[in-house]
């Protein structure tokens, strides 16, 4: 059928056009790092070194023959590029492992995490914000707002140090640190549980501080959908408020609340970096931490590029998902 | 109803406002209440609050007063704060206004640079920018600023949109204005209200990513930080919980203040959004 | 007839805010099965208050204070909400103004008129996705199989009122209540909707709540009428008793104000054409990308017209017609594709922003919507005095033009000093038509300048227009949906289709003797043709 034919043409195109941004930011954000080494106060080779390797004479010598940094600023850009597209992100002398390597070790705990904690903050996010707004104006109202405004107010770290503090160190039920029990050696289920265990406080405050942010949106979302006209037709209709809730106003609400929560993506990677910190989760976040201590600036730009590069594909993902949720959207098929 | 009465008629602005110029009131005479400088150890090491009345909410590890951390750490708050979220609601402003005013190409070019800003996480490129160049008031201010522009100018954007076709523009065009002239006396006025209540939660948040960076060590030196005590309290937290505790309250109420005042704001300007509650 | 639906003495309150006391004060009339009733009155008059009230759908803060509403000799305000929920949508049914906003964008339409059964417990699965169909086909809609699992924005706004109409008849209520249903469409299409609704009426011998404030639409459809202003009643009776015998002075002020087809005496056009246009085309593009080509609209396809000195030229059509486009393409606030427009014999398209800004002042315009058409910031001084400042003139010689112009616009001089919320629409409009004189232009383009403006005040903008015509021999290009309004202000009339006039003439030619045979549906649908509402009048002035 042309007319077929035709939408699907609009899905190729659009297809396209996102996958060719997603490449452009990932591009822009390596050229971002390329600049940022250049105009660090400094010796670049210094900067591409860490604090670590900046000592080592013959390591400078090295890095300023491999990425031609004698040479004009355009070749060293090349040169810079199409290292880190086929896959060199750089050398951390101070542990000395390439830094992809370092990163990617690190990755599956940091995904477990915000992954926990994404799911964590929807779910209860999206229920606190729906029960706010059917009781709009009432006590459970004030009462969900008022804790969305704590929690979106407190600083993540001390929310986790607090919980720490309460959980961990004065009622001792939950470990304050790892992502496992040291030394405990355990395989199969009893590993499962145990990093279950560890996981809570983390995904708990990382999660919490989400959870606030998507009330607010959810409850913000839902009483303007509600206040739209063809709620009024659903009511005239004479369908009762929990169905119109459900089957009008929540499905809705839902289009802004997804694409909000594409657009936070990078919001939690940032949220990771202090979770980790506090409770010494081995993921990239404390990777990048520990990075700080000792100003190993390889593997810094590194988890930053990766960081990036995965918030770009979480938005890509949810962009392709969008046109399948709305249909207004011409969908190809 | 007027905007003072309609502010007024919150209670949560209110507090927020009070709130906020106990804050204020502490920052400004900082000086005069603690004088000296808050990293000069001046009692006993790891007092518990309460212990002494000089020094009412305990001293840390080198025996400095955590009353006067925190009174010199508001000034550090309010000031990056503020300024930072002067510096991208400028750039926000121009890039925004710049964008929806003319469109076509210009649009597209400036919009793909802030979608770019928008895209990498904000607060892992505040942590390289700091790092990279070291940290210091202007760097941690800067990097803050640039990471905290895109949604001004997004949203300084769609209002000139919106209103560059609002029938009261196209009349000025009709008499010939011309199109700076529109830009500042027609269109420019009417978008200054949602800037405003943008500005106020940006301050909000401006606070909690300085309290970050200087908890992870990426504060400035010579300036005594909210973020920093507790970032050099962490690992004492077991021996002495006053030492993160109070500074975490100082920033909860800080940025809890300056959101009720942005609610309240946001309320004002847009009685249509109110709760029907009265 | 058998009473279906009697309210007595309904009051309800206004929030303490309002600037009246009652929403409604005191209402009582009755409705029986198988009639329509019209409530009509202006915006403002509390005519969709009862609507709202009888469906147990006012806003939480407004509670009716007394009275009764006995629907079957049941009062409804003593119903629960559950009570009254099994009610909605089984024994009444309600239509609304705005059929694109009406409906669920998420869900499909035959999942939308199924949810009506569903919820009322009706049938079984198979038997109402059957129903659907059948009320697709009932309401005049195409192919139901297709449109069953369609999405709204997929319809038209007529076909979307339709579905809204589907949905309100699909358990055949006793009541059907229908709040401004046609307002929001174009002239053809609330032709069908009110046959349909008429039809559906007749069929089911049903009550029809009818709520408008179009006396043609009311002389179409009504047996009998409620006239309200401000709140309360002022006249009840037959359509005949109403419209041909109205009693009451406001009934009476709103009638005479009613825009109808009495072409005003032409004028010959002599001369050269002070402005012109030759061949003007434009298509909108939008989308396209590598491997699908960009969406195209045609809005002008070679439009050729002349207005001279002191006539008034008015351009009609539906939406889409490309009315407006004409209008702001004239005004150059958009490019034109290819064509001429000529102003005293210069061709004004070639001309770039900067080359054109000096010439503006010659061709000024009239906007539609009298509250976003003034910058709620700005004094009406400061909004008066803008235009002669960009041109060039001193700031005290335009504000004591300002003044003179106020008064002659008929505000009084102290409203140079406030702000444009401090009035009415009606008086904005005038301040929009002010600041079109303040440069002295010959050419003034009004588009839709009265359409958002209730009849009576309507009335008195469009005999201001024609007072400063006469005074300053303005040529006018009065673009409108409304051909009555079209024909008693105009000299001739362009009417446009799909970016083409297809037919230009004097007034009175285009409404008597139309020759194409789009011109003739569009004066076929226009409401109420058949009644005149000058012999009314004259009647009982007469008597």
């Amino acid at each position: 059928m042309p007319e077929g034919d035709g939408r699907n043409m609009k899905s190729l195109d659009f297809i396209l056009r996102r996958l060719a941004k997603a490449f452009f930011v990932v591009i822009g954000v390596v050229i971002l790092n390329f600049l940022l080494i250049q105009l660090a106060p400094g010796d670049p080779a210094a900067v591409m070194a860490g604090d670590a390797g900046a000592g080592d004479a013959e390591y400078l010598a090295q890095l300023r023959a491999q990425f031609g940094l004698d040479k004009p600023l355009p070749v060293q850009l090349w040169n810079y590029l199409s290292g880190v597209l086929t896959g060199d992100l750089g050398y951390s002398y101070r542990n000395q492992l390439p830094v992809l390597d370092l990163i990617m070790d690190r990755l599956p705990a940091t995904l477990l995490l915000t992954g926990c904690a994404l799911v964590f903050s929807l779910v209860f996010g999206i229920l606190f914000g729906v029960i706010a707004a059917w009781r709009r104006g009432g006590v459970l109202d004030s009462t969900i707002m008022f804790g969305a405004l704590l929690f979106y107010a407190t600083p993540l770290f001390w929310t986790a140090l607090m919980a720490v503090l309460l959980f961990s160190i004065k009622l001792g039920w939950l470990p304050p640190f790892d992502m496992e029990t040291i030394g405990a050696n355990l395989t199969g289920w009893a590993r499962v549980k145990d990093i279950a265990w560890h996981l809570v406080l983390p995904v708990v405050t990382l999660g919490l501080f989400f959870t606030a942010i998507y009330t607010r949106l959810t409850r913000a979302s839902m009483l303007e959908v509600m206040g739209q006209d063809f709620i009024k037709t659903a009511r005239a209709k004479g369908v009762p408020k929990g169905r119109i809730i459900r089957r009008h106003a929540l499905r809705n609400a839902f289009l802004p609340i997804f694409t909000f929560a594409s657009l936070q993506a990078g919001q939690l990677v940032g949220g990771a970096v202090l979770t980790e910190t506090v409770f010494a989760w081995p993921g990239i976040g404390r990777l990048m931490f520990d990075a700080l201590l000792s100003r190993d600036y390889p593997v810094l730009l590194g988890v930053f590029l990766i960081t990036a590069a995965m918030v770009v594909l979480v938005n890509l993902i949810a962009d392709l998902l969008y046109r399948f949720v709305d249909p207004r959207i011409e969908q190809g098929a | 109803m007027s905007f003072t009465r309609r502010f007024a008629a919150h209670p949560g602005a209110l507090i927020g406002l009070l709130l906020l110029a106990a804050v204020l009131f502490i920052a400004a005479f900082a000086g005069l209440l603690y004088p000296g400088d808050p990293w000069q150890s001046v009692g006993p090491p790891l007092l518990p609050p309460g212990g002494d009345p000089l020094y009412p909410l305990g001293t840390d590890l080198l025996g400095r007063d955590i009353a006067a951390g925190l009174a010199h750490g508001a000034r550090v708050s309010l000031l990056i704060g503020v300024i930072s979220t002067m510096a991208a609601v400028l750039v926000g402003v121009v890039l925004g206004a710049i964008a929806g005013f003319f469109g076509g190409w210009v649009d597209d070019l400036l919009m793909r640079f802030t979608e770019f800003f928008q895209t990498i996480p904000a607060f892992a490129m505040a942590v390289v920018l700091v790092a990279i160049f070291t940290p210091s008031i202007t760097s941690i201010t800067g990097a803050i600023a640039i990471v905290s522009w895109p949604p001004v100018a997004r949203l300084v954007r769609a209002e000139f949109m919106s209103l560059k076709s609002r029938e009261f523009v196209q009349a000025a065009v009709t008499l010939g204005q011309r199109p700076l002239r529109i830009m500042f006396s027609q269109i420019l006025p009417n978008t200054m209200s949602p800037i405003i209540v943008t500005a106020s939660l940006m301050v909000a948040t401006a606070i909690l990513t300085e309290s970050s960076l200087s908890f992870l060590g990426l504060g400035d030196r010579n300036m005594m930080s909210w973020g920093y005590m507790i970032g050099a309290a962490r690992t004492m937290l077991r021996e002495a919980w006053w030492l993160s505790v109070f500074p975490g309250v100082a920033i909860l109420l800080t940025v809890i203040a300056i959101n009720l005042i942005g609610e309240g704001l946001n309320d004002a300007v847009n009685p249509h959004l109110r709760g029907r509650k009265d | 007839m058998s009473e279906l639906l009697s309210i007595r003495d309904l009051t309800v309150p206004l929030p303490a805010t309002a600037d009246r006391r009652y929403a409604v004060e005191g209402l009582s009339y009755d409705l029986a099965m198988n009639e329509i009733l019209c409530i009509v009155g202006e915006s403002g008059s509390g005519k969709s208050m009862t609507a709202n009230a009888i469906m147990g759908l006012l806003p939480p803060n407004m509670r009716p204070e007394r009275g009764e509403i006995l629907f079957q000799g049941q009062d409804l305000l003593k119903l629960s909400e559950p009570a009254l929920e099994s009610m909605r949508g089984r024994q009444i049914g309600m239509i609304f103004q705005e059929p694109l906003s009406a409906l669920n964008p998420l869900m499909t339409v035959g999942d939308q008129i199924e949810e009506v059964m569903l919820v009322h417990k009706v049938g079984d699965a198979a038997g109402r996705r059957a129903r659907v169909l059948e009320l697709l086909d009932f309401v005049g809609l195409p192919d139901p199989k297709s449109l069953r699992d369609a999405y709204p924005f997929r319809l038209s706004g007529g076909q979307r009122q339709r579905v809204v109409i589907a949905m309100a008849l699909a358990l055949e209520p006793a009541l059907l209540i229908a709040d401004e249903p046609t307002t929001a469409l174009d002239v053809t299409t609330q032709a069908q909707i009110l046959d349909l609704i008429r039809r559906v009426q007749r069929d089911k011998g049903m009550g029809v709540m009818f709520i408008t404030h179009d006396f043609g639409v009311v002389a179409d459809i009504a047996d009998r009428v409620v006239v309200m202003e401000k709140g309360l009643i002022v006249e009840q009776g037959t359509v005949d008793q109403v419209l041909n015998r109205p009693q009451h002075p406001y009934t009476r002020r709103l009638i005479a104000a009613v825009p109808h087809g009495e072409g005003r005496q032409n004028q010959v056009a002599q001369g050269r054409p002070i402005i012109e246009t030759r061949n003007l085309k434009k298509t909108y593009r939008s989308g396209g990308g590598l491997f699908s080509a960009p969406r195209e609209v045609r809005a002008l396809a070679g439009v050729s017209l002349q207005l001279h000195a002191g006539e008034t030229l008015g351009i009609v059509g539906e939406s889409g017609s490309g009315k407006s486009t004409l209008g702001r393409a004239i005004m150059k606030l958009m490019s034109v594709d290819s064509g001429q427009i000529l102003f005293r014999g210069q061709d004004l398209v070639p001309l770039s922003p900067s080359q054109f800004r000096p010439m503006r002042r010659h061709i000024q315009m009239v906007f539609q919507d009298p509250f976003a058409s003034l910058n709620p910031r700005q004094t009406i001084g400061r909004i008066l005095t803008d235009g002669p400042v960009a041109n060039g003139i001193s700031h005290a010689s335009a504000a004591a033009k300002a003044r003179e112009l106020l008064s002659m616009v008929g505000l009084a001089e102290n409203a140079f000093d406030r702000y444009p919320h401090e009035f009415s629409g009606g008086q904005r409009q005038r301040v929009g038509i002010a600041r079109a004189l303040m440069l002295d232009p010959e050419v003034l383009v009004a588009d839709e300048s009265v359409s958002a403006l209730d009849v009576s005040v309507q009335a008195q903008v469009l005999q201001l227009l024609k007072s400063l015509q006469e005074r300053l021999n303005l040529a006018i290009i009065f673009i409108t949906h409304d051909l009555r309004v079209a024909a008693q202000v105009c000299d001739r009339i362009g009417v446009m289709c799909q970016g083409e006039l297809v037919e230009e003439g004097p007034s009175a030619q285009i409404f008597d003797n139309p020759t194409h045979p789009y011109t003739q549906k569009l004066i076929a649908a226009i409401p109420g043709r058949n009644w005149d509402p000058t012999t009314s009048l004259t009647e009982r002035v007469d008597a």
